[in-house]
Parts: structure tokens; sequence; C-alpha cells
């Protein structure tokens, strides 16, 4: 009963929130100066062209009759036409999401396993000059936000050294014959792992500098876990029962020390996300983000309340899941 | 023959230099229990841990020789001596709640090292486990098994410590305190626990204690320390009829004694403390020339 | 125990104190520059001189006298650009961080000191504020308002207030318990008054330090606004402007790309290291 309510009171403010902020993207955009639809249109269209595909998109009406229009739609799942594409939003946003899911898990896998390693090497060499050069890497990749490591892995792996793509999902001249737009994900279940490796070699930079800053916070934190951990009572009694140093850290102290960082990973993971909106157009990667930049520019209204409601969605998801992976392993939640 | 001999033990702060343990020479034979007893900071607690390998980072051995049935510590590679250790010591530890995992089933911590160390195979170890269980008087044993941690009282963790301690049949025992961190009525039970169990096994213990009551009830032998320095050695029985050293004197003099409640506290007298630490100077200067 | 505890203070000291003087260097030449750009700016940053387009830096073979650090597509002086970049820059850090140190750090000791109603709508704010993806909406923000210099700063502020109101919040909070405070209450101070003279000299160096890491983050986001063509315009030397440019010319002019990469990442890490310095001269477990 006690978790029933608590599950109720989370959709209550989550719904809250994700109104909240339809709300506010439907009014800021709407505070645009000029006409959207007469910007769409060639300098020929006349007068009545421009008052006709008004009266279509709804915007001769006041806000608040837009805004319950559009939440009426939503609520049946028509979230409007795109102005540019001329198609649903939710097909285009729904086709695009794959891409840019696939990326920010590819990155998120990458900054665990990079923090992670960062963080036992630091915790295996600690109180060395081992540690203290990994402190000083971690330092310098938390500083710097995605964007700029994105342009160094350009300048680096596009340029100086081109070992991989640095441009779009996939090379353009290849024929897919997949069925989703998880191409990444069809591509291992179709077996072709030529298409795997092409997919791969694309995402592979823009989901490094998706990684690192995350990869640097995990290092750091989950490192310093480590160490207070490896202090404790029941570390020192393993050693005496005849174990290692190495199997110290990953079997008693690791499982201990990793759940604080797991809460953080979770929230830092929703920053990551909204990474991939710039780090998709520097890469030219066909996802959400790449697309959400475009709509802007084009001031595509409907496009861009969907993209963004759907990011607040998919924020408030991630969010959900972090504290139910935490309540699921932490032994004392589950059974205190 | 001592299962462990100590011989001229010396260990210091790293860096600093600073000396924890003044030439400590002391023996366990095989089936004997020798009780370590002194102040907060005397250094009994340093020698369980040298000899268990488990001295903190900032601590370093820095003289003598610690044998383990003959084998010599300091002389094997770092996996040999940890293996050894494993094989035939175990630590009873102090505090039962900081003890355990608190992430992991009870069972894997008591079959981890046989199953790991020793090779066997997991289902005679489980079983040994059980059995062990029961030897410490813990009914339901399978449920405690299957058990986390923080599901179970101090006093039934502290059991199972003591069980999983013996798990291995080891030669030799370090209890470190283990009845300081629990409650008075708790504390004669485990004591007894304890006594039951080596007597039992017949494995030689190593008691590190404050609490000469302690002493009394479960030592053959015990050595006297302050200072990192030995002050006395000698059996229980000549100790309690009348200890030689001065500061033993002392010290048996201030313990409470529960019979006579009334009794005011008699505290180790300025003089006694002055003459022992001018022994442990002594000592330190002897060191430095010779 | 005691002296291996001072060694470790003193090494943390020695290292605060290297970061500190590191970043500030970087940032007092950057400050330089951006006075000084006017004057010693060798060419005009936005003369245009197609016949000189894409030539190397000075130490290349094939280069152009005078044009130290190469040119442009269009012929532009690549230095002069980034000095004159570092004016619009430090502007945006200066400002946009100021301003939304002021704003975010004032919700956040509203809402930490004065709980109740007020905590329940800032909170709730900062939580629908959290759901929008911060580039994307700064994009948006600016694409609304139009390009210049303040639709940067309001974008900005609108967009990362709430790094300021979660921490300052939460430090509010933990400081409204403490016993001094129910002192200054008891002797008859008002709330607001309590406020600012118990709580606020408190909370102050986490503002400091977070202030600093803003004016980082500002110069970031003007940066990317510039690479999506969105910050001021398209002529304007900005670094991101050039950084945009120059990644589409990348494989013909590396240099158009690398030069103001090298100097948005120093200030960028200088921000940080800046306010990782003063965090760690800022302990009180250090001092």
């Amino acid at each position: 009963m006690q978790l029933f309510r608590a599950v109720l009171l989370r959709l209550a403010t989550t719904a809250v929130t994700l109104l909240g902020v339809a709300i506010i993207v439907f009014v800021v955009i709407r505070v645009v100066p000029g006409n959207p639809i007469a910007m769409m249109l060639p300098p020929g269209a006349t007068d009545a062209d421009v008052a006709r595909l008004t009266a279509q998109y709804g915007f001769d009406k006041s806000i608040p009759h837009q805004f319950l229009i559009w939440a009426g739609g939503v609520l049946r799942g028509d979230f409007g036409l795109s102005i540019t594409a001329r198609q649903p939003v939710l097909d285009l946003v729904l086709g695009r999401l794959p891409a840019t899911l696939e990326l920010s898990v590819m990155a998120l896998v990458m900054a665990c396993l990079l923090g992670g390693v960062a963080a036992l090497t630091g915790t295996r060499a600690r109180e060395g000059a081992g540690e203290a050069a990994i402190d000083v890497a971690n330092g310098m990749a938390l500083s710097i936000p995605d964007f700029l490591w994105g342009l160094i892995l350009v300048l680096l792996f596009g340029v100086l050294w081109p070992l991989f793509h640095i441009s779009g999902r996939v090379t353009p001249s290849l024929e897919l014959p997949f069925v989703t737009n998880f191409y990444l994900f069809e591509s291992v279940l179709r077996l072709r792992f030529d298409l795997w490796a092409d997919i791969v070699s694309h995402m592979f930079l823009p989901a490094l500098a998706l990684a690192i800053p995350l990869a640097a916070i995990i290092g750091q934190l989950l490192k310093q876990s480590l160490k207070e951990t490896m202090h404790l009572d029941y570390v020192t009694l393993a050693r005496t029962k005849g174990y290692g140093e190495n199997h110290v850290i990953l079997r008693e102290a690791l499982r201990n020390a990793i759940l604080p960082t797991l809460t953080l990973v979770g929230v830092q993971f929703t920053f990551l996300i909204g990474g991939t909106v710039i780090i998709e157009r520097l890469f030219s990667y066909e996802g959400l983000g790449n697309m959400a930049i475009d709509a802007v520019i084009n001031r595509d209204l409907p496009l861009i309340q969907g993209i963004v409601i759907l990011f607040a969605v998919i924020f408030t998801a991630v969010n959900l899941c972090v504290d139910l992976l935490y309540a699921v392993l932490n032994p004392r939640l589950r059974h205190g | 023959m001592s299962f462990l001999q100590v011989n001229g033990l010396k260990a210091r702060l790293k860096g600093v230099g600073h000396p924890l343990l003044r030439d400590v020479s002391l023996s366990v034979a095989a089936g004997e229990v020798r009780g370590l007893v002194g102040e907060s900071g005397a250094g009994k607690s340093m020698i369980g841990k040298a000899v268990l390998g488990i001295l903190p980072r900032a601590v370093e051995i820095s003289g003598g020789e610690i044998l383990l049935d003959g084998a010599d510590l300091q002389r094997l590679s770092a996996r040999e001596r940890r293996v050894r250790i494993g094989a035939s010591c175990a630590l009873i530890p102090q505090d039962p709640l900081t003890a355990l995992n608190p992430s992991r089933r009870i069972a894997p911590q008591i079959t981890d090292r046989l199953v790991d160390i020793l090779g066997w195979n997991r289902a005679r170890a489980l079983s040994r486990a059980r059995d062990l269980l029961a030897e410490v008087h813990i009914p339901d044993p399978d449920r405690v098994l299957r058990a986390y941690p923080h599901e179970l009282s101090g006093g039934m963790r502290q059991r199972i410590l003591i069980a999983s301690a013996f798990a291995a049949e080891p030669k030799l025992i370090v209890a470190d305190e283990p009845t300081t961190a629990l409650d008075v009525t708790v504390q004669k039970q485990v004591l007894k626990l304890i006594a039951e169990m080596q007597a039992r096994h017949g494995t030689a213990l190593l008691f590190v204690t404050h609490d000469l009551g302690v002493v009394s009830k479960v030592c053959d032998r015990l050595t006297v320390l302050y200072g990192g320095m030995v002050v006395e050695d000698t059996d229980v029985r000549s100790f309690f009829a009348g200890p030689a050293h001065a500061y033993s004197r002392a010290l048996l003099a201030a313990t409470p004694k529960y019979t006579d409640p009334d009794a005011s506290l008699t505290p180790v007298p300025e003089a006694v403390i002055r003459a022992v630490q001018a022994e442990v100077a002594a000592a330190d200067r002897r060191v430095a020339h010779g | 125990m005691v002296s291996s505890g001072a060694d470790a203070r003193g090494m943390i000291k020695r290292r605060a104190g290297v970061k500190l003087w590191l970043s500030a260097g970087w940032l007092a030449v950057v400050v330089l520059a951006a006075l000084l750009a006017p004057w010693i700016a060798p060419k005009d940053p936005l003369m245009q001189d197609l016949f000189l387009g894409r030539m190397p830096p000075a130490w290349v073979a094939g280069a152009e006298p005078g044009y130290w650090l190469g040119t442009d597509s269009l012929g532009r002086d690549v230095f002069s650009r980034i000095l004159h970049g570092a004016r619009i820059a430090l502007t945006v850090a200066v400002v946009a961080g100021g301003i939304t140190c002021l704003v975010g750090a004032t919700l956040g000791l509203m809402a930490g000191f004065l709980r109740g109603w007020v905590d329940v709508v800032i909170s709730r704010l900062i939580d629908i504020w959290m759901a929008f993806p911060p580039v994307l909406f700064s994009i948006l923000l600016v694409a609304v308002l139009g390009p210049g210099l303040h639709s940067i700063i309001i974008a900005i502020v609108v967009i990362d207030w709430t790094r300021f109101a979660r921490v300052v919040r939460a430090e509010a909070m933990g400081q409204g318990a403490m016993d001094y405070v129910a002192s200054a209450q008891v002797a008859g101070r008002g709330r607001l008054s309590t406020m600012l003279t118990e709580i606020l000299p408190n909370v102050l160096p986490t503002i400091i330090v977070l202030l600093t890491l803003e004016m980082g983050i500002a110069v970031i986001v003007e940066a990317i606004l510039s690479f999506v063509n969105l910050s001021i315009s398209t002529d304007a030397p900005t670094w991101g402007g050039m950084i945009a440019e120059g990644r589409t010319s990348v494989h013909q002019a590396w240099w158009v790309l690398v030069f103001p990469l090298i100097t948005l990442f120093l200030t960028v890490l200088a921000f940080s290291q800046l306010g990782e310095g003063l965090k760690d001269r800022f302990d009180p477990v250090l001092r």
C-alpha cells in the first residue's frame, strides 16, 4: 500500500512537470515576432495562401486556445503536422528517436567502462604516482564539456589520423536491409557485421565525445567510494582469509561502493542525452537533436513542441528507472 | 613446539619512524590460549595484525621475525604469505556490525575461504557452514545462511564471525577484543562460546584484550604490553597469584571487582607509569646505540 | 599520525596554489587581449580579402606575412579575430555569469531558508526546468529573441539559474538548521535580515566557486550558439563562429579550427580550474 501511494505520487509530479514543460515551450515559441507561415512560403505567395495555412495550423487563435487544441490532440496521440515536412510530428520524431537512443546508450556504456577502469586502476595504485596521474586526467576531462571534446575528436581522428568517420550514421552508398531505425541493434540481430562495423565507426567519435565528461564523473566518484570502502572492517577480514588486493577491490569493495555512483550516473545520463543535440549537429548524425536544431531554425513550431516534450518524457523516464534500480539493488531498502 | 613464534618484532610508522612495537617476542604453542593485555595504544592489536598480515598501510615492520609453523613470513612472497595465513589462521574481529559485508549474504561470507583458497566444492563448504552455525547454537541455520547481515542482531553476527573463523580448521585464531563492542549481557555468552569452540577444535588462540577478567577465564598464558614493549610474560595462574612486574601489579589492582561494587577504583599509580615509561625509553636507547 | 596529516594538507595547498595561479594567469591574458584588442590586433577582424583566403600560419611554407595564425576562407586574419572574440567571450562570461548567479542564488536562498510554499513553488520550477534539454532550450530562446548579445545573455540566465538555485537551496537549508541562526531569530532579527547577514556569508564560498564555473559555461554556450549560427551575426568574430567555419574547411585549412579551439579550450579549462582552486582554498579543513 505504501509502495502504491509512492508510485502514484511520483506519477502525479511527473505529469505536473511534463505539463509545465509543454506550457513553457508552447508559450515561448509563440512569442516569436512575425508569422511563421509567412516565413515558410515563397515570396510570391498571396495573402489568401498565408491566411489559409495560418488557419490550417491554428495560428489565428489565441494562445490558450491553441494550447488546449494541441493538448487535446496529444492525449489522443496526435502531435500535429510538421510545417516543414508536412508529415505527422509523431512519425518524424519516432523515426529519429532510435538513432539518438543508440548513440546515448553507446555513450553510457563507454562512459561506464572508461570511468570504471579509471576508478579501479586509481584504487589499485592509490597514494602513488598512478593515482595522481589519473586524478589529473579526470580533472581535465571533467572541466571540458562534450562539445569541445567532439571538436577535438573531429580534429584528431577525423583529420589527423582518419580512423573513424566524422559525419553521418552510416556510409551513404551502403544498402540497408533494416526494418526499424535501430541500425546498430538490427545489424547485430541480422548478423550483418560488415554493416555493424560501418555503423560503429560512425558512432564511435560522437559517443566518445558524450562519454568523456561522464566517465570522469564516474571515475572520480567511484574511486572515492572505493577508497573509503577499502578501510572498512569486512575488507580487512577478507584479506585475512587469503585474498589478494585485486579480489578484495572487485569482490568485496566494489558492490558497496557502486551504489552512490549509480544514482549520480542516472542524473548525469539525462545531461548526456541533452548533449546529443549539439554533438549530433557537430557530427551530422541523423538523430533527434539534429532535427531539433533544424526545426528551431525553420520555425517549425509543432515539430519543436513534439521534440521538446519527447526529451522531457525521456528525462523523467530515466529518473524513474534510476530510482527503481536503486531500490532494487540496495538490499537494505529491499528488506528493510 | 610453538605454532606461532614472534622474535624481536619491531614496527614503526612509515616515514616518521615513530616506534609502535619495540622488540616484541612471544610464542603460542599448538592448542594454547595466550592473552595479550595492555591499555589502549599498547600495541596488542598491532601484534595480532602483524601476524595476520593486515597492518595498516602507514605501518611497517622494521625488524624481527614472525614464524608461522616454522616458516618465516617475511621471507615469503606476498602471495605465498597471504595464502599460508588464509589457510592456517583466522581472525575474530572486534565489531560484528562492521565486519560483515552488508551486500553479501551470510553463506558466501563463511564458505568463500573454503572454496576459493582451499579448493573445496560448494556443497561440502555449505554443509560445513551449516554444521558450524549449529556449533555456535544458531537456530534455523538455513534461514541465517540466506540472510543479509542487517537482518541479524549484533550478538548473532558475532556468533557467525566466530563460526566463520573456525571454518577452515585453522591452527591459530587471533581474537581481537571480540567482546568489547558487545552488550555486557552478551559478552559472557560469547566468551563462553569462544572457550567452548577452542576446546572442541583444539585451536591455538591469541586473545587480544584490555580486560584482565576475561584473561583469567579463558587464557593459559598471558603477555602484558606497555608502549609496544613486553612487560611481563607468564602463565595465568602465577600471574593472578602475584604478578612479577610493578606495572602488572598495578593493572591487576586497577581491575574493578564485581564482587565488591562499593570499593573505589584504584588507578595505576603515576610512579609506576613513569617507571615503565623509563623502561621503554631505555629500550629505545639500546636500539639507537646497539 | 599528526605529521603525515600535515603533509597531506601541505600537498593539497600546493596543488591548489598551482591550479589557481595557472588558471588566473591564463584568464588575465584573455582579459588583457579583450581590453587591448582594438589596439594590438594586427588587422581589422572584419576585413575580407579574398585573394588571401586560407593562408596558413606564419611558420608554414606559403604563409602571408603579417597574418600570424593564417586566414580563413574570406581572407580574414585569424589572430585578430581571436583577440576580438575574447571581448565577446568575456562580456558574455561576466554579464551572463553574474546575472545567472544573482538570480539563481537569490531564488535558492529564498527556497532553502524561507521554506514553505516558496520552497514548493521554486522546487517545482527547478524540476520542470531540469526536464528541458539545456542546449535545445538555449537555441530555442535565442531563435525566438533574435540574434544579439542580449539574447545570449538572457538565454544563459534563463537556462542555467537552476544550477545555482539547487546548490544554494541545499546549503541554505543546512545552514538554516544551525543553532546560530536560531539564536539570531530569537534575538529578534527579521527573516530577510537573518538570511542576508547569517546565511549568505556562509554560502558565499560555494556561490563564488559556482560563479567561476558558470562563466566557463557561459563561454561555451556562446560558442555553441555561434556554431549553430544563432549568436550575434555571421560576421562578428566569435570563437564559436570561427570554429563553425573551421569545421567545414577542416581538411583544407586546419588552422581556422585549431587556434580558436585551443583558445576556447584553455579558457574553459581555466575557469573550471579557478573554481577548483578556490574551492580548495575555501575548504575550512585546510585553512
